[in-house]
């Protein structure tokens, strides 16, 4: 997990439902790749062909809401964000964003201090997220020790198989 | 440390979650391990078996506890469905799962483990599909998640919660006629809002909760899902093991809230004189009573009875008794579809699929149907549609413009009537 994430800023209003993160006709299409290229359609829809690598997200309440489809951070991941940060998170979104390894932040009060393209920087440790160019900034509880031993791993398929792997009276094959 | 020694008394939510944590009670903000009592996975499952062989797991913890039920494209409408259903099929093989509800014996995945009795009183279930709340109804933590954490739930057959707090829905009075479930909770969401659960447990408690039946549970349960909630419920009663009855296919262990339990708020509703409501575009928690959204006159193009929330046989048949002797309006698609094979069947034997399809509905096989704007019954961008289903979000069946009115089952009907949002009350 970074310490200190630096990235650009595109905002975005409350609840954000998954469908305007994924649309249902797209829920067929498993490969992140493509997926990537249908992002935010309904609720963003110039960020697929705009954003770049460490963009990061900065929403009201209720980011993610909806289904549970894993689609929708799966193609944010895809599309390199460096962060999803909200005022509030709809509660399978925040689980699936977590367990993906993207570092997802709730903190009440963000989305007012960013106006889009602003550099934000986000202090994992400290956690404070602030606005570089107008120096506001607000302060996040710091994630659980359990989901922060989630993100050093890299996300959830990665703690698990090192937890398999150091089963002492697993049987299980270990992948290599 | 006894629930008493806290000075308060748990909640049904904590005291299910302390027994799959292993613990003797648990507090409002821990995290547990909890051990969980049954998976379910549809189609999203196909995205669980590429994380399950990445984290090295070659064996489910539990075949036997574990249900693949396919629902959203049945039968396979395009060819990126039939991939998913290939993928699962083929894993179903590989690691013996053998609780494969598979098409001609399907239906939507909550409504299987319902009338299947997958959950049962005190269990801890989870499913990839965010309506899992549903089975809540059973007097059980059902709870959404997704691919990637099924994957390690497979693996490990547990997983990590934190353990909400409670909100309490006390509801007091009596349902007048053609007034249901599906209005009480339009009624509660109104009340709650998509955020006011977010995060937490939904306790429905009362003496209107007590009088409700199983499917009229299973209905309120579901749209605590869109209040944010993790879970939703209700305790068990003689009802729950009636409904249980013969088809649990675990033992129960049933656990019940505490008199003294600490809720985080109870928000009271009273029933009594409540006409019947709707939610408006584009929000489930846009709700207002429908006698005012009626006047209004608002033309529907498309009608929808279907999805987890109301295609139970107790809605078709609520839906026929209004519908009985009357038409589908020239200007309308009627759409119905049951929530299960089992469903369908029971509507062929009592004749209701005649009495829908003599009226101008197309009565279609069982599947998520025009819910979810993925697979048939999506409307063009200025079209609208009444529906007994439970989300009205931008996009939900296909165009972002295109409106939808949430409703119950008779309201539905009558809407169809009608060809304009109508007071099913006036149709009884």
């Amino acid at each position: 997990m970074r310490e200190i994430i630096e990235g650009r800023v595109w905002t975005l209003g409350r609840d954000v439902d998954t469908d305007q993160i994924i649309s249902g006709k797209y829920l067929t299409i498993i490969d992140p790749n493509i997926l990537k290229t249908k992002v935010l359609e309904i609720g963003l829809p110039e960020f697929a062909s705009q954003s770049k690598p460490g963009d990061i997200l900065v929403a009201d309440a209720n980011f993610g809401s909806g289904s549970s489809r894993e689609h929708a951070p799966q193609a944010l991941r895809a599309a390199g964000v460096g962060a999803i940060v909200a005022d509030s998170f709809a509660r399978i979104f925040f689980r699936n964003s977590i367990n993906l390894g993207i570092p997802t932040i709730e903190a009440p009060g963000v989305r007012a201090i960013f106006d889009r393209f602003d550099i934000a920087r986000i202090e994992m440790r400290e956690g404070t997220i602030t606005n570089v160019r107008t120096g506001g900034s607000v302060s996040f509880p710091p994630l659980p020790q359990h989901l922060i031993d989630l993100l050093e791993a890299g996300g959830l398929v990665e703690k698990v198989r090192r937890e398999l792997a150091n089963r002492p009276s697993s049987r299980d094959p270990v992948s290599p | 440390m006894s629930a008493t020694s806290r000075g308060h008394g748990a909640t049904l939510a904590e005291k299910i979650l302390a027994r799959a944590g292993g613990r003797d009670s648990v507090v409002p903000g821990e995290i547990i391990e909890g051990r969980v009592d049954l998976a379910m996975m549809h189609e999203q499952g196909a995205q669980t078996v590429q994380p399950f062989h990445e984290m090295g797991a070659t064996r489910v913890w539990d075949p036997d506890r574990v249900v693949i039920a396919i629902d959203h494209w049945v039968p396979a409408s395009t060819e990126g469905a039939a991939v998913l259903h290939r993928i699962l099929r083929k894993f179903a093989d590989e690691v013996h799962l053998p609780h494969f509800y598979d098409v001609g014996n399907h239906g939507i995945c909550h409504q299987i483990l319902a009338e299947n009795g997958w959950v049962v009183p005190g269990d801890l279930a989870v499913g990839t599909d965010s309506h899992t709340n549903m089975l809540g109804a059973m007097g059980a933590v059902a709870a959404g998640i997704g691919p990637t954490e099924m994957a390690a739930v497979l693996a490990l057959g547990r997983l990590w919660l934190k353990v909400p707090t409670t909100v309490r829905i006390n509801v007091r009075g009596k349902l007048g006629p053609g007034v249901t479930a599906k209005d009480l909770v339009l009624r509660a969401l109104g009340e709650v809002k998509t955020t006011g659960a977010t995060y937490k447990a939904v306790e429905w408690t009362g003496p209107t909760i007590e009088r409700l039946s199983m499917p009229e549970r299973l209905t309120i349960c579901n749209m605590t899902t869109e209040m944010g909630a993790k879970c939703g419920m209700v305790a068990p009663d003689s009802k729950t093991r009636d409904y249980l009855s013969g088809i649990a296919k675990h033992s129960m262990h049933p656990v019940y809230a505490d008199t003294d339990a600490q809720y985080e708020r109870t928000v009271e509703i009273d029933v009594d004189g409540m006409p019947p409501m709707v939610a408006c575009p584009y929000s489930p928690d846009n709700v207002r009573p429908l006698p005012d959204v009626a006047r209004e006159h608002v033309r529907i193009d498309q009608a929808f009875l279907g999805s987890c929330t109301n295609a139970r046989i107790e809605d078709l048949r609520e839906g026929a008794a209004v519908l009985k002797g009357r038409k589908v309006h020239a200007g309308v698609r009627f759409i119905v579809s049951p929530a299960s094979t089992a469903i369908y069947r029971q509507c062929l034997s009592e004749g209701l699929v005649d009495l829908y399809t003599d009226a101008g509905a197309v009565f279609t096989n069982s599947s998520c149907s025009a819910c979810f704007g993925g697979n048939m019954g999506i409307i063009a961008p200025d079209e609208v549609c009444a529906s007994s289903s439970n989300r009205n979000f931008p996009g939900r069946m296909g165009p972002k413009e295109g409106r939808i009115y949430l409703m119950s089952p008779a309201a539905t009907v009558a809407a169809a009537i009608r060809g304009e949002i109508a007071d099913p009350r006036e149709y009884a």
